[in-house]
């Protein structure tokens, strides 16, 4: 019953010109209106960190903002990390190679949360990554297997150019 | 030649679509015409419902339906879910309506189903929706329930006691009368929620034309919910089906089937147009089972050498409003009470108290953890008071490997024997302490303390059943596509299921894991299936996986050997192929294909099959374990406490686990260290709290506090290999293991950082400012 707004916006790359209800938050609108439902909902209010995405680099925490406020933004969502259909991102490599996802709900919220801070941390100490991802929950793996990743993800983005990570730029 | 995969640390077929996000979870599946719901609870403890007043939700634009249980009757044989496990023990029957009807008895209780457009507009309606409530008192606390004259869980009940059963073995009396020292401790127990990070959701499409209906549904247990719908809305099998999409952790609670798995269904026919219902996390505090608590009164009895002669105690269990898994839980915890311990006499009591809280059911570890704590509490106790270390006193009554397999005059929920199958305790415990560097702590605990510091050292030890039987049905098929199917009625939450049955079949088959695809969960492919829970699935699915797959082995090289008319000897699997062996004087590497073989046994009218074999390329079995596979091991925790905050930081936290043979240790890793992340949880941060009118206190992720990354110790794991003489493979269950040593091994190590202060702690899980407040107690007494 909201009045609705006309807003757009690019996510993974591709541009949309979308009519959106003022109430819809980014991740629903993600999940439901665009069908992106690698961004998942854990607790809506905040904490698990599930819902992670990028909004022009920066983590954002897309049950907590409304789609409208991401008008004109350029998102990244977990479908947009790997580089094409045939391969994954160095660093969903590492998770698949260390173990870091059992259920891999948490997952999506892990990796961009990670993208984030390894482009902006590219040689993190074992302690820089448990505070990076402080504000993201999994029960699954006791998180030793997500710390392993990001630390090899670490070494194997070394050998590649960072500049041209999966938010498409620079450090904003 | 075939590449062996068993016992490799393979990488896991379910990851590429779970890292991409293109998993498909239950919020996921969107559906054409579909309508979503949301639910009216009661916000009482307690009460009488006088009316239920829809007219202004009904009005909201947008709102297809709100149906109470009236509404709902029409399509039921039965309101009730009636899903207890049996047992004589029960006083009461308790099941759950599908929707409340004139009282509700917990806060959460569901007594609406709001159906709307889309999930904003049923939550808006719902809010709308006004019950007219009766207070009623409330019983909130099990111990106070069980008292004379408490307010009764239910209006028509009488008292509060649900069950009541007793076990043991030997002359308990005998023993504490010869006994040199007697010790008793109360300890106040609590597991909290299972939290994983998906919630609960159902999805319901009933296809008029077929009158079929399909329920996708986040379930640990799909084939019990097919059978309750069947029980409840009388309709026969082969109209339903009920399937589970990827599954976003379990961890217990999704073994339940719930009452909105039942209305969703329910107003999916009665509207014509599929229904989604997604739990949010206030939901799943309010809603979803939780294990909650207990109050163990225990008496060992030692000699003069601190050996254990008797063991004798109760418990009260915290049950909750309804029946929704049974007496299993304090079963459990008193069943597993001796542990990996002599213990040559015992008795246990225990009560099942109703309380006006969310019904109790398993969590991971399932009532094990908290039996693991008391007995491991008693051990500190018996070494505090005689004044030995405390892994003398354990050494000393650890149950020895030339004594495996150890009987237990104690019978299972089922009647089944209690006996330990392998394993070498004394080693573990051993082991464990060298790594964990135990002799070598004063020194370090003394720098501590010259530095103000206050570090402790800890160790439980712990075995536990899994594998629960008595079967999972596996079918193994090979396709005339080349490709080899695997079917279970397990399901796959997160644990690598599909990994673990790949490999367990591709070993045998070729070797090739990307050739095997695994369908779990889904009523459709296999005609049984009991489940995922108690750590069960390498042993049951994976067992009958094995035998399913060595059938089809031979059956292939049989039709293969007709095919090349060359003995099965000298044949053997490469990948999707069977091909000769390479050897002096035959024709090497003729071959046919898997999916060749297939079309041969598929049948053609009119023609023989060849070599006279029964048709297809495909095993069904469900190999019977009645009996668990007993995994064991310990845990060594090392930590330091802040005497002025009461935080608690585990510096080295070492787990030796045997869990026979391993089929990939990398998965062993992952479970044994998420599961110690949830013990840590127990240990120290997880409290669902209620007040004294039954109100749940902790109903977001920022009050109930789950373990983060930064609060997590880096798991050091040692592996032990007793393989299990009850399977052909050798296995037993790890899912559950980490969680349930890891209280005992914790709080022991914070009583130790605190022995200046004279604190005893007999509870878990403990907070900062009742560590604070024991070392005020501790200070005030000296």
């Amino acid at each position: 019953m909201s009045e609705k707004r006309r807003v757009s916006l690019a996510v993974n790359g591709t541009a949309y010109e979308e009519t959106i209800e003022t109430r819809l938050t980014l991740a629903d609108f993600l999940r439901h209106q665009l069908g992106l439902t690698g961004t998942h909902l854990g607790c809506e209010h905040g904490v698990c960190g599930a819902c992670t995405v990028l909004v022009d680099g920066y983590s954002v925490r897309s049950c907590l903002m409304l789609a409208v406020q991401a008008g004109g933004s350029d998102i990244t969502t977990v479908e947009g990390i790997a580089p094409s259909k045939d391969e994954l991102h160095p660093l969903q490599e590492a998770f698949r190679d260390n173990h870091g996802l059992q259920c891999g709900f948490c997952t999506p919220g892990m990796l961009t949360t990670l993208v984030e801070f390894l482009r902006d941390n590219p040689s993190p100490t074992e302690r820089d990554v448990r505070e990076a991802i402080s504000g993201n929950l999994c029960r699954c793996t006791g998180y030793q297997g997500i710390v392993d990743a990001a630390l090899d993800a670490a070494q194997r983005l070394k050998g590649q150019d960072r500049t041209a990570g999966p938010d498409g730029g620079e450090s904003p | 030649m075939s590449r062996a995969v068993f016992g490799e640390s393979v990488k896991r077929i379910e990851d590429p679509e779970l890292l991409r996000g293109e998993a498909r979870f239950i919020d996921d599946i969107s559906i054409p015409s579909m309508l979503e719901a949301a639910l009216v609870r009661s916000p009482h403890a307690h009460a009488e419902i006088r009316g239920i007043d829809a007219a202004a939700a009904l009005e909201l634009p947008g709102v297809h339906a709100v149906l109470t249980l009236d509404d709902l009757r029409p399509y039921l044989l039965t309101e009730f879910l009636v899903v207890g496990l049996p047992s004589p023990s029960y006083k009461q029957e308790r099941n759950r309506p599908v929707l409340a009807g004139d009282e509700v008895v917990y806060v959460g209780e569901p007594i609406a189903m709001v159906i709307a457009e889309d999930r904003y507009i049923a939550e808006d309606a719902a809010q709308l929706v006004e019950v007219d409530y009766d207070l009623l008192p409330a019983a909130a606390d099990c111990r106070d329930a069980l008292a004379d004259g408490a307010p009764t869980v239910h209006k028509d009940a009488k008292d509060n006691l649900l069950a009541e059963f007793s076990m043991g073995y030997g002359d308990i009396d005998a023993a504490f009368g010869k006994a040199a020292h007697i010790y008793s401790e109360h300890i106040t127990q609590h597991r909290g929620g299972s939290h994983s990070i998906e919630c609960r959701g159902a999805v319901a499409v009933h296809d008029p034309g077929t009158d079929q209906l399909t329920l996708w549904v986040s379930s640990q247990m799909p084939h019990s919910t097919l059978r309750v719908l069947v029980d409840m809305l009388g309709r026969d099998e082969n109209q339903m089906r009920v399937v589970t999409p990827d599954i976003g952790g379990g961890f217990g609670p999704k073994l339940v089937v719930y009452q909105e798995d039942v209305a969703v269904s329910v107003a999916a026919i009665k509207l014509g147009r599929p229904v989604k219902w997604i739990e949010d996390r206030r939901e799943h505090f309010i809603a979803t089972t939780q294990e909650r608590d207990q109050y163990w009164e225990v008496e060992v009895a030692v000699d003069e050498d601190a050996r254990i002669l008797g063991l004798r105690g109760s418990i009260v269990h915290d049950h909750g409003a309804y029946t929704a898994r049974g007496i299993n839980l304090p079963q459990n915890s008193a069943e597993s009470l001796p542990g990996p311990y002599e213990v040559p006499a015992f008795r246990m009591n225990t009560k099942l108290a109703l309380t006006n809280k969310v019904p109790v059911t398993p969590v991971r570890g399932a009532g094990h953890p908290q039996a693991a704590f008391t007995i491991e509490r008693l051990m500190d106790r018996i070494a505090r008071e005689l004044g030995l270390d405390r892994t003398e006193v354990r050494r000393r009554n650890l149950i020895q490997a030339q004594d495996m397999p150890y009987t237990r005059p104690l019978k299972t929920r089922g009647g089944v024997a209690v006996v330990l199958d392998s394993g070498d305790y004394p080693r573990s415990q051993k082991d464990t302490l060298e790594r964990a560097g135990w002799d070598q702590f004063p020194a370090r605990q003394l720098a501590a303390r010259e530095e103000g510091r206050y570090i402790g050292i800890g160790l439980a030890n712990f075995v536990k059943g899994t594998g629960r039987g008595p079967f999972e049905q596996v079918t193994v098929r090979i396709g005339t596509s080349g490709r080899v199917h695997v079917y279970t009625g397990g399901t796959a939450i997160g644990q690598g299921t599909k990994t673990m049955l790949a490999q367990i079949v591709a070993e045998q088959l070729g070797g090739d894991m990307g050739n095997v695809t695994v369908t779990t969960g889904d009523t459709a492919a296999t005609a049984l299936g009991i489940g995922t829970s108690n750590s069960r699935l390498a042993v049951t699915a994976g067992t009958s996986a094995h035998v399913a797959a060595g059938k089809v082995r031979e059956k292939a090289l049989k039709i293969a050997a007709h095919v090349l008319d060359s003995p099965v000897e000298d044949l053997e699997f490469d990948g999707a192929e069977i091909h000769v062996k390479d050897r002096p004087g035959r024709i090497a590497n003729v071959g046919v294909k898997l999916g060749e073989l297939a079309h041969a046994m598929a049948g053609t009218p009119g023609y023989s099959l060849p070599g006279g074999m029964g048709p297809g390329l495909e095993a069904t079995e469900h190999v019977i374990l009645d009996s668990k596979a007993f995994a064991s091991g310990t845990a060594v925790a090392e930590v330091e406490v802040d005497i002025e905050t009461g935080g608690v930081v585990i510096l080295n936290y070492v787990l030796a686990h045997d869990c026979g043979r391993i089929i990939n240790p990398m998965l062993v890793d992952g479970q044994a260290i998420g599961g110690t992340a949830h013990g840590i949880g127990n240990a120290l941060y997880e409290w669902m709290g209620y007040d004294e009118n039954g109100q749940p206190l902790t109903t977001n992720l920022a009050d109930y506090l789950l373990v983060t990354a930064t609060e997590m110790p880096r798991i050091d794991l040692l592996h032990h290999c007793s393989p299990s003489p009850l399977n052909p493979l050798g296995v037993k269950g790890v899912g559950e293991c980490g969680v349930v040593p890891a209280p005992g091994a914790i709080i022991s190590a914070v009583e130790d950082a605190l022995t200046p202060f004279g604190v005893h702690i007999d509870r878990a899980p403990i907070s900062p400012p009742e560590i604070v407040a024991l070392i005020e107690q501790g200070r005030e007494r000296s």
